[in-house]
């Protein structure tokens, strides 16, 4: 049986959807899949060496759970429903966000995204950074991990087009 | 059942389970088998979707007090 493929385009760059594309990438390669990532955008953020600036934000987000990660059950199962407007008046709010949020994921079982990546890393999935988007922002290479290879739409299509699944994140 | 391997991935939620499967399984040869035990309410459609999609027969799949063991048998 010919080998599966897999392409994914990951564009946003926070900690909540940097799940998806290395969740399924590094599940994809167990099952025997080839697998490419295209990051794009807000995406590149998931290639940078140092993964510890990921953050996760509630506000403007009515569809995350703000929940506690520890104390009682009755006080975990309470969900803090703060106005947007407060949430964009308190000075790190994000980060506190962040913070419980990694509990949260800590507390189920979760991995975390460096270790997903490095999964991925592991099986052989391919990293490819977008060269536009490098320039854009003004990053540099060196921002990133080794290993990755950069390039443009082109370069996305030459395995996108012979993929069996391709997924836009 | 008798096994070759075992894997304690209790604790661990999608995709650690199968991702660590995979990797046990690489340790072994064909027709060794691997028993997983796993707490992830989820890992028993994906054991079974893991096992079909890979060639690895799924001997077994039980559940005891909130524990999942699982027997694989390597393709």
């Amino acid at each position: 049986m010919e080998q599966k493929k897999l392409a994914l385009i990951a564009t946003k760059g926070t900690l909540d959807w940097a799940y998806p594309p290395f969740i399924l990438a590094s599940t994809a390669a167990a099952l025997g899949y080839e697998v490419q990532i295209f990051f794009t955008f807000y995406g590149l953020q998931l290639l940078k060496k140092d993964l510890s600036h990921l953050k996760v934000s509630p506000l403007g987000n009515p569809g995350m759970p703000m929940k506690m990660p520890f104390g009682p059950k009755w006080f975990k199962g309470i969900n803090w429903n703060i106005p947007n407007a407060v949430q964009a008046l308190v000075p790190g709010y994000e980060s506190l966000a962040t913070v419980l949020m990694k509990q949260t994921i800590r507390n189920n079982g979760v991995a975390s995204i460096p270790e997903l990546r490095e999964l991925c890393i592991e099986a052989e999935v391919k990293l490819i950074g977008c060269q536009m988007t490098v320039d854009l922002f003004g990053f540099d290479h060196a921002d990133f991990i080794d290993g990755i290879e950069y390039g443009g739409a082109a370069t996305f299509f030459e395995f996108a087009g012979e993929s069996d699944i391709c997924l836009y994140i | 059942m008798d096994f070759d391997k075992e894997l304690d991935a209790r604790g661990l939620n999608c995709p650690l389970p199968i991702l660590r499967t995979k990797k046990s399984l690489n340790e072994l040869t064909s027709g060794q088998v691997l028993k997983v035990r796993a707490t992830d309410p989820g890992s028993v459609k994906d054991m079974q979707a893991f096992a079909k999609q890979t060639g690895n027969e799924l001997v077994s799949s039980t559940e005891n007090g909130g524990e999942y063991v699982f027997m694989l048998r390597k393709g």
